[in-house]
């Protein structure tokens, strides 16, 4: 895996140290962009802040398989879909209560990356990438099959959920916040769980996985776990993407979906959570302001891709790190 | 009747075999020989569409604009080895994937600057326009005949290259060890520019081959990207052998599944969750069969990288 990037690993628990700086910057700025956006009128700004947190929920969660694990799963999106169409098929069929929606979100997810996770772990390298996106297409195909919840169009959903019958997520701030909610929630989660045993492990069987056998450890079972893990939290960002667009697709878990927070994560710098967070704002913010430049603003994006990954490893945490490094020096 | 639809399938699978096969081969040498995922091989099997197209306006024969898209498009997959993919050896799968995607997305949306979003269209060369009768009433064009006989033609001259000749030696033991055959004194660099460029021409001479039957479009490359890659994992990656049989594999179950699945399905279910039910399923199948081969034997059919 890409050496130095897996540096800004810190002990779990509240600032002990400068490396906790970063995190918590990073959520002061999420914390307060609803009140600026409120001050300067710019209400687009928490819609946008809005998608950067579905996805960094998303990337959060695949940087602890990709970055930590090794393990390179190209369909994360299904992850996502499978907690969107919990949400949108729980509510089509008047259960429209996050009590119920939220858990059977992550709980399907999690199933779903149980059982296709024992048949994944057996392979390695790009078959376990394929093998990932086999599986990612076949949810795909499924939603694309149900008439009855809108097949390919998708389904709109009637109103965001409640909890235990009261609309408290109605506005779009309060959302917002319960989201924000969420993502630190899984950041620190992920967090404490890379800095456990659990998680040397993982990054022990990723350098060297035939030593890790040989001291004792059934890798495998250890991958398995942290993939389940990483697939219930795909599903958590599924259900805050349903209730923040109020509609579902097929296309939520496109395998273009998966290739996209494969980018938002290498461009944060994979192997640091922090980077995923950044990555996705980065992403959806160029992506925000290249598209407003010129329809083809791809044509701008590709080209900007290859150049990090020509010359900026560690994606912009490297960039960042090496930048911090020189300042210092001089 | 059915008997005829089965063997009209039967050949629209072997074309779309051996096209897949055109992109496979090349996709699984690079992968097998340098060890590098080369995602943006799908876009030079647009690109040969493309210029395919964009020749033919120019000098109005088939031939000739073949020939020039395939030198355009083997001129300019060795200018992406050189600027970009080169320096990207040995690196990170990770990295490969990002940059190669880049170079997807740039040129996906480059072609819709120069070319325009609408679909383009590529005629038939004039001496293969008819079609032939398999059976009364039952035509089949000839230009898909045309396709399965040059596919069929270039994979055995592929078979040729690779088996009986010097430097098809040194491709399948730089398949199986890279760095083996580097130590021995083979400049290896070299051998995979060589690679890269053939299998950058076989993905173009596919696109040109396709464009008179289908739209030229911006994208097309992608889905195709997608086929190709789960043929060279099911037949195993570094293997030629398995890209021909995984390919053939493919291109008929895809084909026969999309055609015959809601037939199937209305033996055992009502006509309209058939209708239904059958185009996922058959969008699902070989998936489903990439599953199943990666389960009982993870690295592929014919595994050709020895450790």
């Amino acid at each position: 895996m890409s050496g130095g990037a897996s540096v800004a690993v810190g002990r779990a628990g509240p600032l002990r140290s400068s490396r906790d700086v970063l995190p918590a910057l990073i959520f002061l700025a999420f914390a307060l962009l609803p009140i600026f956006a409120g001050l300067t009128a710019q209400r687009y700004l928490v819609d946008s802040g809005m998608r950067i947190i579905v996805f960094a929920v998303a990337a959060v969660a695949l940087d602890l398989i990709v970055g930590y694990a090794g393990l390179i799963s190209f369909g994360h999106a299904a992850f996502i879909g499978l907690g969107a169409y919990a949400v949108g098929i729980l509510s089509a069929e008047g259960i429209g209560d996050a009590l119920v929606a939220l858990p059977a979100a992550i709980a399907v997810s999690m199933l779903f990356a149980w059982i296709t996770g024992i048949v994944c772990m057996r392979t390695k390298g790009v078959y376990f990438i394929m093998i990932t996106l086999a599986f990612g297409q076949m949810v795909y195909f499924i939603a694309t099959s149900l008439a009855r919840y809108g097949g390919d169009n998708g389904l709109t959903i009637a109103a965001r959920s409640t909890i235990a019958g009261f609309s408290l997520l109605k506005s779009d701030t309060t959302f917002y916040y319960f989201s924000l909610l969420c993502l630190v929630a899984t950041y620190l989660l992920c967090h404490a769980l890379i800095a456990s045993r659990f998680g040397r492990v993982l990054r022990g069987a990723r350098e060297n996985p035939t030593r890790m056998a040989t001291i004792g450890f059934t890798v495998r079972r250890f991958q398995l776990v942290a993939y389940v893990i990483t697939g219930g939290l795909g599903g958590l960002s599924g259900f805050l993407l349903a209730n923040s667009t109020e509609f579902v697709a097929p296309a939520y878990m496109a395998w273009q979906q998966s290739g996209e927070l494969i980018v938002i994560i290498i461009l944060g710098g994979v192997g640091t959570l922090d980077g995923a967070i950044i990555g996705s704002a980065a992403y959806l913010i160029v992506e925000d302001r290249l598209s407003g430049l010129t329809e083809n603003w791809q044509v701008i994006f590709g080209p900007l891709l290859v150049l990090v990954v020509l010359f900026a490893r560690g994606g912009l945490m490297g960039l960042s790190a090496l930048l911090w490094r020189r300042l210092s020096h001089a | 009747m059915t008997g005829t639809l089965f063997f009209i399938q039967v050949l629209n699978g072997l074309q779309l075999g051996v096209l897949l096969f055109l992109i496979a081969a090349g996709l699984t040498l690079v992968f097998g020989v340098m060890d590098f995922i080369n995602l943006a091989h799908g876009v030079q099997y647009m690109l040969g569409a493309y210029l395919a197209v964009a020749f033919y306006g120019l000098v109005g024969n088939f031939l000739l604009a073949l020939i020039l898209a395939l030198a355009a498009a083997l001129a300019f997959g060795l200018l992406l080895e050189f600027l970009v993919l080169r320096h990207l050896y040995g690196r990170d799968h990770l990295d490969q994937v990002i940059a190669t995607f880049g170079i997807i997305l740039f040129l996906n949306h480059a072609v819709r600057v120069v070319w325009g979003a609408a679909p383009l269209t590529l005629p038939v060369p004039d001496a293969f326009t008819g079609s032939v009768q398999l059976a009364p009433g039952q035509l089949y064009p000839v230009w898909r005949l045309v396709i399965i006989g040059s596919g069929i033609a270039v994979a055995t001259g592929l078979y040729v290259l690779v088996t009986y000749t010097r430097i098809g030696m040194l491709v399948r033991a730089g398949a199986t060890n890279a760095r083996m055959v580097s130590v021995l004194g083979v400049n290896i660099e070299r051998l995979f520019t060589i690679v890269f460029g053939f299998g950058t021409m076989l993905a173009g001479f596919a696109g040109v081959m396709i464009a008179p039957i289908i739209s030229v479009e911006p994208g097309m490359g992608t889905n195709i990207l997608i086929l190709a890659l789960v043929v060279i994992v099911i037949g195993g990656i570094g293997s030629i052998r398995g890209a021909f049989v995984a390919a053939l594999l493919i291109g008929l179950v895809d084909t026969l599944g999309r055609s015959f699945s809601v037939d199937l399905l209305r033996v055992v279910m009502a006509p309209s969750p058939a209708r239904m039910v059958g185009p996922a399923i058959a969008s699902m199948l070989i998936y489903v069969l990439m599953a199943i081969v990666l389960y009982l034997r993870p690295a592929g059919l014919f595994p050709a990288r020895g450790r």
